[in-house]
C-alpha cells in the first residue's frame, strides 16, 4: 500500500495486528476484533454528532450576523433621516462587510452539510462492513483450521480497518473545516462588537496586498454609495438636501 | 485491482488501468512539484475519471484492503504536496 493509504491506516492497522497477535485462539481473536470494531463505531457516531453540533453553532452565528445587518440598516436610515450622512455611511460600510462575511459563511455551511451527509452514508457503510465481519467470523470459526483462520481474519480485519481509517480521515477534515469556520465567525463577531469592522481587511492581511485592500474598499464603497442614494431617495432627501435635517420628511425611520 | 477514493469507497478496476493511473500519478507529482495548480487539477480529474469509467463499487460484504488509495476528491494542491511526492501514490 502506498501514499495516503500508508499514512492513513497505519495506526489502525497497527492496533489490529497487535490485537491479532495477542490471542492464541482465532475464535477469541475474532470475537475481540468484532467487539473492538463496535467500540470504534461508537466513536465514529460521536464524532459525527460533534460535527453536527459545531455546524449548528455556526448557523447561530450566521443568524446573529443577519440580525446585526438589519440593525445597521435601520441605524443608517435613522442617521440619514437626521442629516448625518457620515454616520449613515459608516453603518452601511459595516453592513456591507458583514454581508460579505455572511455570504461566505452560508456557502461554507452548505459545503459542511454535504460533507456531513457523506459522513453519515459512510458510517452506514462501515456498519454494514462490521456486520459482514460478524457473519464471516462465524463461518471462519466453523470451517477453517487455526492457521488458515488466522490469515483470513487478518484480511477481513484489515478491510474493516481501512474503512474505519478512511471514515476517520473524513471526520478529521470535517472537524477541521468546522473549527476554521467557527474561529473566523468568532473573530468577525469580536471585531464587529469592538466597532472595528472597517479595519478587518487590514487586520486579516495574511495573504492580501495593498491592491487587494484598495479593490475591496472600492467595491464596498460603490455598494455603499448606491445604497446611500437609494435610502436618500426613499427618505426624499435625494435632491442635494442631504446636509439639512430631514426629520419629518418621507417615511419615518 | 481494488482502488479506494478516500471518503467515497472502494472500486474494482481492471488491472490494465494500473499503468494509466501510474503514468498520471507520476505526472501529477511533477505538476505538484512545479506548483502548477491548473495542471494538477487536470491530471487529478483524469485519475478520478478512470475510476469512474472503469470501476465497479465493491459490495459492502466484501472485506478487502485496497491496492491503491486515492486522496479525497476535493484535495487541494497544498494537501496534495503531502500525498504526491516521490513515487506518488502508486510505487513505480
Amino acid at each position: 500500500m502506498a501514499g495516503l493509504g500508508g499514512r492513513m491506516s497505519t495506526v489502525i492497522k497497527a492496533k489490529i495486528s497487535k490485537m491479532l497477535d495477542r490471542a492464541e485462539d482465532p475464535g477469541e481473536t475474532l470475537d475481540y476484533g468484532y467487539n473492538k470494531q463496535l467500540e470504534l463505531l461508537q466513536n465514529v457516531k460521536k464524532g459525527i454528532a460533534d460535527v453536527v453540533t459545531a455546524k449548528k453553532r455556526i448557523q447561530m452565528q450566521a443568524q446573529k450576523h443577519e440580525q446585526q445587518i438589519v440593525k445597521l440598516d435601520t441605524q443608517a436610515r435613522q442617521a440619514l433621516a437626521q442629516g448625518r450622512e457620515d454616520l449613515a455611511r459608516t453603518a452601511l460600510e459595516r453592513k456591507s462587510g458583514l454581508q460579505a462575511e455572511l455570504q461566505s459563511l452560508d456557502t461554507q455551511v452548505k459545503e459542511l452539510e454535504a460533507q456531513q451527509e457523506q459522513l453519515i452514508a459512510n458510517e452506514k457503510k462501515l456498519r454494514q462492513k462490521i456486520e459482514a465481519f460478524r457473519t464471516k467470523k462465524e463461518v471462519i470459526k466453523a470451517q477453517y483450521s487455526a492457521s488458515e483462520a488466522q490469515v483470513r481474519i487478518s484480511e477481513a480485519a484489515s478491510g474493516v480497518g481501512e474503512e474505519m481509517a478512511d471514515l476517520g480521515l473524513a471526520m478529521q477534515r470535517a472537524e477541521q473545516k468546522t473549527e476554521d469556520m467557527r474561529a473566523r465567525a468568532d473573530a468577525v463577531q469580536e471585531l464587529e462588537a469592538a466597532g472595528a469592522f472597517d479595519d478587518i481587511t487590514a487586520l486579516g492581511s495574511g495573504g492580501q496586498d495593498e491592491i487587494d485592500r484598495e479593490l475591496a474598499q472600492l467595491t464596498s464603497g460603490a455598494q455603499v454609495d448606491d445604497e446611500l442614494a437609494k435610502m436618500k431617495a426613499e427618505l426624499g432627501t435625494g435632491s442635494g438636501e442631504a446636509d439639512k435635517p430631514a426629520l419629518g420628511q418621507g417615511e419615518q425611520a | 485491482m481494488i482502488v479506494r477514493i478516500a471518503g467515497e469507497g472502494q472500486f474494482r478496476i481492471p488491472d490494465e488501468d494500473q499503468d494509466k493511473l501510474n503514468e498520471l500519478d507520476n505526472a501529477t507529482v511533477e505538476a505538484v512539484d512545479a506548483g502548477d495548480e491548473g495542471r494538477f487539477q487536470e491530471l487529478w480529474g483524469q485519475m478520478l475519471a478512470i475510476v469512474a469509467a472503469d470501476g465497479n463499487a465493491l459490495p459492502e460484504d466484501e472485506l478487502v484492503e485496497s491496492d491503491i488509495i486515492l486522496p479525497p476528491r476535493d484535495t487541494t494542491i497544498e494537501e496534495a504536496r503531502h500525498e504526491f511526492t516521490g513515487e506518488g501514490l502508486i510505487p513505480d
